[in-house]
This record gives structure tokens, sequence and C-alpha cells, in this order.
């Protein structure tokens, strides 16, 4: 149903033959590396805003579940407010259908209890540890996965890029010094190539401008918009400053199809990245019903267009959708909850030994709870990373302990997360 | 020859870029035109037509009330979709009829929203005295709201207005105790109801099975993001404690917490059934206050905490001097924010004295609304009637007052940077260029924009450029034209 891997020579290309063409480092930059064989494709989705983790996957078995959530708790399998069954003890909040049949197909490894290494509660510090990877917050202007594709095998490495940022501006989780792509999309007109070229001209004695002039006509070369059916659409709204108007799930259907689009090309990244914002759930969350499962229904359609996209590249994918921390395990005054500590993470694709629930489930009761309030952390998500980053990417493991997550003894690699083909 | 940056470091990093003519009224003195500003009436934001957050909440409240009585009517129609705070329709199926009430409060709200923001921005482009407007966005951002709540999406415009303009030359306990009053941000942060666990209504409630109880957020982001910052100190047990010092904070208006009360609906009101009685710890500190005092009590003592200050002088500093502000220049701010009890504009003085916010080169990577107001005011741009005007703010990646976090827009070069980022303002230069043609001067611009920071390279390749279009486009997309 997708197109292929060709990209019609549009403006862009044609910029990056005649910039190549002038000569000089320039040049260099835009000579792609020859396609190699090496397949494996990494996604990583950040849930902003800390996703209530006993909603997405409620332990509808947990004698205390009930009674702590009131009306935000989803009850056990069963007609259509139920949760999605798992394994008899979890299940799936309502909204994930998509991620059910993937679980189904044995594509959808769940993570009801995990937690990066930060204990305090605020998002900004949290999301911070969440993309750097280091256990302080602020400790550090690099992120873990661009510290992972500094150690990339070549074998894994195919384009220029080896990382893309579905966004204007790079996340702190893929920046450092491997050198990433930011994409979003465009309602503007494109440049003559000669006054690009002047201002390449300019920019070249800034280093930062004249690397991130660099990166963006990489990308658009990269992105092929003519060929999205998104962005075909939007480029013919002639009229089209309005991206004020556009609910999310247009936005993130254009923003999977684009990420597809890179991961999908012989020359293209194996690692994309973006953002989901909207899981603050202090008030009205709903349960069965109501706001987060809109939320998380919305992020489901998108996931299952991001396989559709994927295609044939979609066995050798590994997607990540993690958030910051979790939430209170008792409903607050307000029918919502408020920051906690440990959430669900999901590992999806058909790279992923799936069909299972990772738990070593730590109970409800009060005594279970970290400080009282909430769900207390069994699995520290920088475990997970390892094990993805390990057997999927091939990162060696003396870098992954050393400089992709430097101090993480506490949080050792796990076999077995991916198929055994993957390892 | 010794260049004076001065003046183009006051019109372009204090000010919102400048306007032809600016450097040249700046003169000698850039501390003195800097200073000049600090001394005038609080800046209003002249606009014939904006409404007070009032009036548009007793709108909003009188929609709601309507769509609760033909939901009444309807008895079996689907619920809660249109509540506040849930800017996504429900998942079931939806009627047309349904769906038209549920858009009735966007439809109010999105009309006001535009005209703020239009109003803003023609006020920008427009303004003398850009330092303190300037100073105006710092604290709007320090107190951030935003917009992709759709309850604030109608009052996020008034909360610059009525709670930040007023202050922003005065103290800063009163701006803080203005701000944590306005409704904008009771309802942003979730705490009108928000209910003291053994407070009547809590008590009324129970003997219904009801529960009722606290909602955090707002003291958790007081605490972090308004006052002492994340590293203070604090502790969960202040958080919920504040929290419970704050219960009763709430706005007047039908929404099921109390009495309609006509007269504040829309306003500030302290709800006395939902304030959790008794005194409270805050931050190592007793309060045993009744009622709305407790919680002006805490916050008087929050604006003046030693954190607090290091916290406020830090965000300016990073703001007006650099990512990785000098820790001298910190301490001199906080040194001044502290000696003067919260007194703003000595605070500012103090930071216009930091020698190290006058040095070249230029460190500050402009975010997309710096940019686009630099342009604006540097061509006398007009700002058009209708959504249009203000579409650019989204293009460029930072739609008006929607930061999508109570923390506000990031103060740092890499949060802006980014290629595809830089790539918006490159078409977007040449987008204005293309359509201005050859109708400015733009040989003289450059001096008159950038001062002695316009580089001999940008005036060379301006001179080499093929159109007076090409050459405005080589203008705007300078590297000293990106930063300030």
């Amino acid at each position: 149903m997708h197109r292929d891997h060709h990209v019609p020579i549009n403006r862009r290309s044609l910029l990056k033959l005649g910039l190549a063409a002038s000569g000089a480092a320039f040049a260099a930059r835009y000579s792609f590396a020859a396609p190699a064989a090496s397949p494996s494709r990494f996604v990583f989705i950040i849930l902003r805003g800390a996703l209530d983790g006993l909603s997405a996957v409620p332990p509808y078995a947990d004698p205390d579940y009930a009674r702590l959530r009131g009306e935000l708790a989803i009850a056990a399998p069963a007609g259509s407010d139920g949760a999605l069954a798992l394994d008899g003890f979890f299940g799936l909040n309502p909204g994930l259908q998509f991620m059910h049949e993937a679980y189904a197909a044995r594509e959808l490894l769940v993570l009801p209890a995990v937690a990066t290494a930060y204990r305090e509660r605020s998002h900004f510090d949290g999301q911070d540890v969440l993309e750097s990877g280091i256990a302080k917050p602020h400790a550090t202007q690099t992120g873990w996965l661009n510290r992972a594709l500094m150690n990339l095998p070549s074998t894994n490495r195919r384009g220029r890029e080896s990382g893309v940022a579905l966004a204007q501006n790079v996340p702190l989780v893929l920046r450092g010094s491997a050198e990433v792509a930011s994409w979003s999309p465009s309602v503007l007109p494109d440049l003559d190539d000669d006054t690009m070229r002047r201002i390449a001209d300019r920019y070249a004695s800034d280093p930062l401008l004249a690397r991130r002039l660099a990166e963006a006509l990489a990308a658009g070369s990269l992105a092929a918009r003519p060929q999205s059916p998104a962005m075909g659409s939007e480029a013919q709204d002639g009229q089209a400053m309005r991206t004020t108007e556009r609910s999310t799930a247009g936005r993130y259907t254009e923003i999977v199809r684009t990420a597809a689009g890179f991961l999908r090309r012989d020359d293209g990244p194996a690692v994309a990245v973006f953002d989901t914002t909207g899981w603050d759930t202090h008030f009205n969350e709903g349960g069965a019903q109501g706001q987060l499962r809109t939320r998380l229904s919305v992020l489901d359609q998108s996931l299952r267009i991001l396989k559709e996209t994927l295609g044939d590249v979609w066995p050798r994918t590994v997607v990540l959708l993690a958030t910051e921390f979790g939430r209170t395990a008792a409903a607050n005054g307000t029918r919502g909850t408020d920051h906690g500590t440990a959430s669900a993470a999901f590992l999806l694709g058909g790279a992923v030994a799936g069909g299972r629930v990772l738990a070593d489930w730590p109970g409800l009761s009060a005594r279970a709870l970290y400080q009282q309030r909430d769900l207390k952390p069994t699995l520290d998500l920088r475990s997970v990373m390892k094990s993805v980053l390990h057997d999927h990417l091939q990162i060696a493991t003396g870098a992954l302990n050393h400089d992709v997550f430097p101090d993480s003894g506490a949080a050792p690699y796990i076999a077995g997360l991916l198929r055994a083909d993957e390892a | 020859m010794s260049l004076n940056y001065s003046p183009a470091i006051a019109a372009n990093r204090f000010g919102l870029g400048a306007k032809p003519g600016e450097l040249g009224v700046i003169g000698a003195d850039a501390r003195g035109w800097l200073e000049a500003q600090l001394r005038g009436p609080a800046p209003a934001l002249p606009a014939a037509g904006l409404r007070p957050s009032a009036e548009i909440l007793s709108d909003a409240a009188a929609i709601r009330q309507q769509l609760q009585s033909q939901r009444r009517a309807a008895a079996a129609g689907p619920a809660g979709a249109a509540e506040e705070g849930n800017a996504t329709a429900g998942a079931a199926p939806v009627s047309t009829e349904a769906l038209a009430a549920i858009m009735r409060l966007p439809q109010l709200y999105r009309p006001i929203y535009i005209a703020e923001v239009r109003a803003r921005l023609r006020n920008a482009v427009a303004t003398e005295r850009p330092w303190v407007e300037r100073l105006v966005y710092f604290w709007s951002n320090h107190f951030a709201v935003s917009v992709d709540k759709l309850a604030v999406l109608g009052v996020a415009g008034s909360l610059e207005r009525e709670a930040i303009r007023p202050h922003v030359l005065g103290n800063f306990r009163e701006l803080l105790l203005a701000v944590e009053q306005h409704p904008a941000m009771l309802l942003y942060l979730d705490n009108q109801r928000s209910v003291g666990p053994t407070s009547m209504l809590a008590q009324r409630a129970a003997r219904r099975e009801r529960t009722l109880g606290l909602n955090e957020n707002l003291a958790r982001e007081i605490l972090e993001l308004h006052t002492l910052g994340v590293d203070a100190g604090y502790t969960q047990a202040d958080v919920t404690s504040f929290a419970k010092v704050l219960t009763g904070w709430s706005l007047g208006g039908g929404d099921g917490a109390g009495p309609m009360q006509a007269a504040s609906i829309g306003q500030f009101l302290f709800r006395p059934l939902l304030h959790e009685p008794g005194a409270k710890t805050v931050f190592r500190r007793r309060y045993d206050q009744a009622d709305q005092a407790q919680g002006r009590a805490v916050l008087n003592d929050l604006a003046l905490a030693s954190p607090t200050a290091r916290h406020i002088a830090t965000k300016l500093a990073r703001h007006f001097i650099a990512d990785d502000p000098p820790p001298a220049a910190v301490a001199r701010i906080a040194q001044a924010f502290e000696r003067g009890g919260g007194d703003l504009p000595q605070v500012y003085r103090a930071l216009i004295a930091c020698e190290q916010a006058w040095q070249t080169p230029l460190a500050k990577y402009k975010t997309p609304q710096d940019y686009l107001l630099s342009i604006y005011r540097g061509l006398q741009l007009p700002v058009a009637d209708g959504p249009r005007s203000i579409a650019a703010f989204d293009v460029l990646g930072q739609r008006q007052f929607a930061p999508g976090s109570p923390a506000g827009w990031p103060d740092r070069s890499d949060d802006w940077d980014g290629a595809s980022a830089l790539m918006k303002r490159i078409e977007f230069a040449d987008a204005v260029a293309q359509r201005l043609g050859g109708t400015r001067a733009v040989a003289e611009l450059g001096p008159q924009l950038l001062g002695a920071t316009y580089s001999d390279e940008t005036r060379a390749s301006l001179q080499r450029a093929a159109s007076d279009g090409q050459a405005l486009t080589l203008l705007l997309t300078a590297p000293e034209f990106l930063r300030r």
C-alpha cells in the first residue's frame, strides 16, 4: 500500500547536488553512506506529563485496586467498558485496541511497574532524567539515545544521520555529538537555490548554523514531502498556515507517517523519536470512558498507522513508549491523580518477544506503596533501554554501561525482551 | 575606532528588536534608555474590545449551564465530553447536536484568544518601552498557562493583562498573589475544586458516600516553578500541606462546588466550605491563620524566601545574559531581590548594571517569538485583522500562550536552534522578503537594526545580493539577526 524507496528529485535534492558540486567541506556532509544490509529500527515515543500506568495497564485483579481508584477504576474484562484481557491479572485500557491486537500477535511486551532513577515528582526534572539517562537532573546536555548512536556499529549505520527527531527542535534524548536530523512539516514555500546557497555561504563561518543548515537540507531531501499523503494535502492548501486547527490525531498521524518514511529508506536513520503530550491528568481523568481513554485511543490509532506504514520494516522494529513517572495510586479529590512514581511502559514491534506482561508486581496495599502513596517501581527503565540497545542496535555492553548509562549498576541488562533472532 | 555595541544590545537583547531609528534614540546612554522605561506607569495593553476575564468566564458558565440542562433533558446522552480540561471529544459516538454543543466553548474562546494575541503583537510592534514589554513576556512565561487546555483558551491573555502587567514594575509579592488568584491560573492548575479532606464540604459529601479531596497541582507548581525552585529542599509533605492551605481558593460560578454567587462568577472566590481547617506547616514554618489569610501568609513568605530570590535571579540572568549565567551576576541580582524585599525595579536595575549583560558575541539564540517580533518591528510590518496575522507564531514553533506545560517555554539555545526550526525561519524570512520586494532600503536597514553588531560578512553578502528581496532574506537570516 505504501510508496517505494525512491525519492523523486525535488528542489531540495537538486540543491543538495548543486551544493555538493560547488565543492568544499559541504559536499562531504551530503554523501550518504552506501546502503548496508542491517535493518534494525528503533522508535522512542516520549509520553510527556506522567502517564497514569494504573489506568493504561489496570491491575484489575489486585485486591486494593478498585478501592484506591474509585470511579477511575477499570473493571475486569467484560463488555465494552472492561479492561482488555492480558494475563488474567492485568488488562489494557479499553482505548488500546491495537496494542491489544499486538499483544495477541506477541508483538507487545507490557511493563506495568517501571521508573527511571528519578524519585521526586517534578515533570521537568523527571523528563530530564528520562531523556538524559543520568540519575541526577540537569547533569548533562546530552541524551542517552544520542550517546548510544555514537556507539552504533557500522553495520547498523545506513545514512549520514543515524537518528531523526520528528520536531522542529531536537529533544534532549537525541542531543549530543552524533549527527541527528530534525524534521517537521512546513507550510512555507521553498527558497530558490541561489538564495539558499548564499545563506549557506554566510553560515560557513558560524559552526552551529552551518551544521544546522546542513542537517535541515539533508532531512528535507530525505523526508520526500511529495510522497506523503498527509504532506501532499497540506502542500495543496495554499492558505495552510493553520496548525492551530489541526487535531491531535491528525498531527500524530502525520508524525508517524513521516517517521515511517524516514525509517523505511535504505539511507535513512535507524532511530526516530517523537513526543506526545496531555498525560497530566490531575482533573477529570475518567476511567473506562473519558479523557485519558480518549487520549490513549488517539495514541493507539497512530501506532496502528505506524505499523501499517512501516510495512516490511515492522518485523525489525522496536518501539519503546515511556513516561517520566507515574501517578498516585489513589484518585485525588478532583477525579484525577497527582504526581507519583512507577508507571507503565511498553515495548512494541515485530522484533519484540511480546505477548507477555513483565512484572514483579509490588501490589497496592498501603505498606506496598512507595511513600504510602505511589506504585513502587520494580524495574528500572534503563534496564529496558539497555536491553533494546544491546539486542536490537548491537551497542556493546561496555559502551552501554559507561557512555550511555554511566553509574547504572542498579539497572542491569535483561536478556530475552526481544525475539531470539534479534539478540 | 572602538565599536559601541550598547545601543544594539539594549534594543535587541533587552528590547524586542530595533525599530528603524531606535538605535539613534538610544544614543550613547543605553542603560539610561532602559532605566527611563522602568519609571513610567504600568504597561497596559492599548486595545479596545478586550474583555475582562470575569465577563468571559460568566459567558462560559452560562453556556455550560445550558449544556447541562440540555443534557439532563436528553437524559441518556454521552456525558462529560464538554467538561473543562478535556479538549478532546469523548470516544463514544456523538450526535451532531451534541457535537455542536461541545463546540460552543471553543467558539466562545477562540476569537477572544486571537484578539488577545493580535493586540499583544500590535503593541509589540509599536511600543516605545520594549524592555518593559519583554519583562511582561518574561513573567508571563514564568507564570505560564497553556491554551492547549481548553479551559484557559479564553483567559490566558487576560491573565497577562490583569495580573502581570499591573505588577511588572511593582513588587514580586503582589505579582505572585495576583497570579495565583487569577481564574486562569486556578483553572489551569486545577485548584478550583480542590477540597480539604476534613472540610465541611468533604464531610457532607461523605455522608452521601462521595469522596472529595485534594488536588495538589497548583501547590506543587507554585513551589517548584513560581517561587522556591525545584532544588530548594521542600518535601512531598510540604506540597500536600500547601495544597491543604490553598483549598477554597476557587472562582465563582455554578461548577457544582458551592452555591451560585452571581456577583463573583468568573472571579476569584474563597470558598470556606472547601477549606481544610487548622494550622499547617509549609517549608518549616507553621501557619495558624484562618481561611484565605493562611494562603496569603504562605505566599508572602514564599515570595521573599532566599531560594525564590535565587530562582528568579537565575531565570532573569539566563534570559538576558547567557544559557549558563555567570554566578556573580546571579548573586548580584538575587541580592537586589532580597534587599529590596521583592521590589522588581531594583532587581531590573541590578540586571542592567551587570557588565556580563552587555558583552558580545551575542550569547542568546532568539526564540521564535523573539525572531518574529524583531522582524515585525524592524520592518514595521502591519498586523492585519483575522487569524492569519498570528499564524506565523505557530509556523515558527511558538504558538502564543501555548508552551504545553506550566514550566513555560524553555530558555536555552538548544531548545530552539534545531535544524528544522532554522529552515522554517529561513523560509519565513524569504516569504516576507518576497512579499515586500524592493519596498525597503535594505542597505540602510542593516546598520539601523543591528548597529555595531552588523558584521562585515553580512554587509558583504547583502552588497553582492542579486536583488533587494534577496538582500532582505540575507539580512533576516544573518547569524547576528538570529541572536540577541
